[in-house]
């Protein structure tokens, strides 16, 4: 099973510019199927972005945001060849991890 | 006074449209390929004079600067990522004989996007990537996918990728029934139907660039290079069948079976008239 993230961050002169896409059906249990039942809420709650150990982004999700969300944000503070780790949890509990080298 | 002018060039442009056509009609005994891709792609070069010809297998980002703007952030990260690695897993996963997609092209199916679809003289028949593929699951005894399906955007995406930049190369073999193949699909493209009375031609020839509520129109011009797309309005990846089968019932006209033999010609027309474009599959559209 592939990795549900993807991530690209690079070290700027000053800032860091992390990029990622997350692989998520983002349901909101708003929307019907194609028999008109209820598909049921499944979506990202916590997305966490952390840099040696320091929580430098996190975002709290709920049912409005995209299927397959794309995330873009920058910070400072890290170097070149750091490690930056993704984590997310949804609302039925199911995580996923990755970890990137920062370019 | 000015929308009557507006209304009497629209008159003009629609009776010369007309002729047009009937002269196409006229002369569809003996189509010339040759002379049509050029006329198709000069028409397209003309109403466009800024775009370089490859510019036009970006569709509509290339008619729209916001849009292109939006569209090279986006392709830093493009949406149909997930396809194309799942596309790859398939691809180079042995079916259950132990053989594999890569024994059913040539090449081993790397680099060949660019050569489909092709006139079978065997079967006298046009086959299209999509229809080889599964095809080619039939024939090492696995079920066939559906042509409007994940699974079959996800090979198709995979393929066209290792096929980037390499110009459309569609033949058509001296036989009367490629010709005759050939002018099916042309026919299809240009004739009108539905409810809203819509050819392919009257959205994608006549109006690219325009906006047809909040979307931009794709040009016809290079439109298969970019197949299969993630569409945002979709939230997912979609081959040329369900390309086809869509804009048919989004003009209310009732889509054929996918891979249905007109579609097939379609396919062969739309692909052959664009002929030196390069493949930039899989896109990504709004």
């Amino acid at each position: 099973m592939p990795s549900s993230i993807r991530v690209r961050a690079t070290a700027g002169a000053d800032v860091t510019e992390v990029q990622a896409l997350i692989q998520h059906p983002m349901d909101s249990g708003f929307v019907k199927d194609a028999n008109g039942a209820i598909i049921p809420p499944h979506f990202i709650q916590v997305l966490t972005f952390e840099h040696d150990g320091n929580a430098v982004f996190v975002a709290d999700w709920g049912a409005a945001v995209s299927k397959d969300p794309y995330v873009k944000f920058s910070f400072k503070g890290a170097k070149k060849g750091d490690d930056l780790k993704i984590s997310w949890v949804d609302n039925k509990g199911a995580t996923d991890t990755a970890t990137a080298k920062i370019q | 006074m000015r929308p009557a002018i507006h209304l009497a060039c629209a008159g003009l442009a629609l009776a010369a449209l007309v002729v047009g056509v009937t002269h196409s009609a006229s002369a569809a005994d003996t189509p010339n390929p040759v002379t049509d891709a050029k006329a198709f792609q000069k028409y397209f070069t003309d109403k466009f004079p800024k775009l370089k010809p490859e510019d036009f297998v970006n569709g509509p980002y290339s008619m729209d600067e916001d849009m292109h703007r939006q569209w090279e952030e986006k392709e830093q990260f493009p949406p149909y990522d997930f396809a194309l690695d799942l596309g790859k897993e398939m691809f180079s996963t042995p079916f259950k004989n132990g053989r594999s997609y890569a024994d059913c092209f040539p090449d081993k199916g790397i680099g060949v996007r660019q050569n489909y679809p092709y006139f079978d003289e065997k079967q006298g028949k046009v086959v299209t990537l999509e229809l080889a593929l599964n095809r080619c699951r039939e024939a090492n005894g696995e079920t066939p996918f559906s042509y409007v399906g994940d699974e079959m955007a996800a090979l198709t995406a995979y393929m066209a990728f290792t096929s980037r930049g390499k110009p459309f190369d569609i033949k058509i073999p001296n036989d009367p029934r490629a010709l005759a193949a050939y002018r099916k699909g042309k026919e299809y493209f240009y004739t009108r139907r539905g409810q809203l009375n819509f050819s392919c031609a009257s959205c994608h020839v006549q109006e690219p660039g325009e906006r047809i509520r909040a979307e931009v129109l794709a040009p016809a011009l290079g439109i298969l290079n970019a197949m299969p797309i993630y569409r945002s309005e979709w939230g997912g990846m979609g081959t040329i069948s369900r390309r086809f089968t869509t804009c048919n019932s989004q003009t209310r006209s009732v889509p054929l079976e996918p891979q249905a033999e007109e579609y097939r010609d379609l396919e062969y027309y739309l692909s052959y008239v664009s002929n030196g474009l390069p493949i930039s599959g899989p896109g990504a559209r709004p």
